[in-house]
């Protein structure tokens, strides 16, 4: 599934996957796109990952669009269903808020909003069938494409930045810069509390700076790591699934092998396609009871797809059903923590 | 998976994508459903008040169809004492009625008799006064027998 006219290895393969998109200045002083990885890694930091940002941005901006749209039209009136299930995930972020962060701030709700469904949206690319953009973006001549943002760590933790620039801001404006260093330094052991000698004083405090911001720096770092961690295994999992079907390699796939040699005719395909469309046609037009209809579905799948369905097909179908749950913990882990993380930043204790 | 500025651009666009919403998305949202929950809200306090006004009704229309009802009785009441007395009243008009025709027949029966009675009694005399001409064939005369004949006349 490469530019290139030979087939590729399996490791090739998924290197290629794992491979962003990243546009730098190479050694030799001139600006372009990386073609693989030690080009790119050559580029230092000063480079940037063209595919994870274009599709932040468009993911960002349907956000953007679709929430902003129903907010326009929005009134107390009776509620369009597209409008109901917009302001069913408002309602469920502003509920999380309101249990969990008790001071008072106009940006925490929104900026939970946006978390939610921003990570949602680029998680959910990785449910996208792995091989689809990237060999569009190949045929229009683009080497590398890695749809999902939030497999590239630079992403996640870019997020996971911006929450920890809002936790020292929020930090210092509930606590004031004086109440923010002190519990720094005067954590977890409190020499006054402690009765300690003054010269005893900043060797605690060293000590106790050195265990809070460790804890302090952890919260950004896990923030963006799970996310990443998370996601990244996931889509390792869809490419290592994609390689078995579609190089037609092993047991599971070697039904479709046997019958049509190295290549499945793209008339397969379509008679495949057609024939479920059928089915699911006439269903739709009451010809068929729901019980005929998935016995006809299953034996139409076995036939057809033969052990290639039973091989890549369904291990690719579980594993997004899977995954379209970690999906969504993901994201909403992300929110939750966001806000707990906000929440503890804006509470004495 | 190397490190870079793609780390500083996902941030800033986070953040730009966080005053979007706070500016445009949230605001509008929540006040349309803050709307909505106080319009529900009135909208079923508003359907307990009518649901309590009907039962009030219902029991103020109930009240009125009894004293309706109640009075309707009344002048059912009244009506059949007034038909009673209506009753009465023609029963003795009849009754005066029939004591007047009855002593007004009498009183005709009577007068008829008496005249009768007076029309038979000038009938009788001239005719004893007939007989006893001719039994005994003018051997009596009318003039010297008159005190008899008148007599006799009276004792009819």
């Amino acid at each position: 599934m490469s530019s290139g006219s030979e087939a590729p290895t399996s490791g090739e393969y998924i290197q290629h996957h794992l491979q962003n998109l990243t546009f730098g200045q190479h050694p030799d002083g001139s600006w372009g796109l990386a073609h693989g990885a030690a080009e790119a890694a050559a580029m230092g930091f000063w480079a940037i990952h063209v595919d994870t940002l274009a599709w932040s941005l468009v993911l960002g901006l349907s956000f953007y669009f679709i929430f902003r749209n129903t907010a326009k039209k929005a009134n107390s009136g009776v509620p369009t269903r597209f409008q109901a299930l917009i302001e069913m995930v408002v309602e469920f972020v502003d509920t999380s808020v309101k249990e969990s962060f008790h001071g008072t701030s106009r940006l925490i709700a929104p900026l939970a909003l946006t978390l939610f469904v921003w990570v949602f949206f680029m998680n959910f690319m990785d449910l996208i069938p792995v091989d689809w953009l990237p060999h569009v973006a190949s045929s229009l001549n683009v080497p590398y494409q890695k749809v999902v943002p939030t497999t590239d760590v630079n992403a996640t933790l870019g997020m996971a930045i911006t929450v920890f620039i809002l936790i020292i801001i929020y930090s210092i404006r509930f606590k004031g810069v004086g109440g923010f260093l002190g519990e720094l330094v005067f954590n977890p052991l409190n020499p006054k509390e402690l009765g300690m000698p003054k010269a005893a004083w900043p060797l605690v405090m060293a000590f106790n700076f050195l265990l809070e911001i460790v804890g302090l720096l952890a919260k950004p770092v896990s923030l963006g790591l799970r996310l990443f961690g998370n996601m990244y295994a996931g889509e390792l999992i869809f490419i290592l699934i994609a390689l078995v079907f579609t190089a037609g390699s092993g047991v599971i796939g070697a039904g479709l092998s046997a019958t049509f040699g190295e290549h499945i005719p793209a008339w397969f395909w379509v008679v495949a396609c057609v024939a479920v469309f059928a089915t699911l046609w006439a269903n739709m037009k009451e010809k068929l009871n729901n019980r005929n209809t998935l016995c006809l579905l299953l034996a139409e799948m076995l036939v057809i797809g033969g052990l290639a369905f039973v091989g890549g097909q369904l291990m690719h179908f579980g594993w997004a059903a899977f995954h379209l749950i970690i999906v969504t913990l993901q994201a909403f882990i992300f929110m939750m923590l966001t806000i707990v993380y906000l929440s503890m930043a804006s509470e004495h204790h | 998976m190397n490190m870079n500025a793609t780390l500083i651009l996902q941030s800033i666009a986070m953040m730009i994508f966080v005053w979007f919403c706070m500016k445009f998305i949230w605001p509008p949202l929540l006040k349309a459903m803050d709307e909505r929950r106080t319009k529900i809200a009135d909208g079923l306090a508003a359907s307990d008040r009518a649901e309590k006004a009907l039962a009030d009704a219902n029991r103020e229309v109930e009240q009125q169809i009894k004293t309706a009802r109640d009075k309707a009785g009344e002048i059912v009441d009244q009506a059949n004492q007034r038909h009673g007395k209506i009753l009465d009243q023609a029963k003795d008009d009849a009754v005066a009625e029939r004591q007047r025709q009855v002593i007004a027949g009498e009183a005709e029966i009577s007068q008829a008799a008496n005249q009768a009675r007076e029309e038979l009694r000038a009938t009788v005399a001239s005719l004893a006064v007939l007989g006893a001409r001719q039994i005994l064939e003018k051997e009596v005369d009318e003039e010297t027998h008159r005190e008899l004949l008148d007599k006799l006349i009276a004792e009819i």
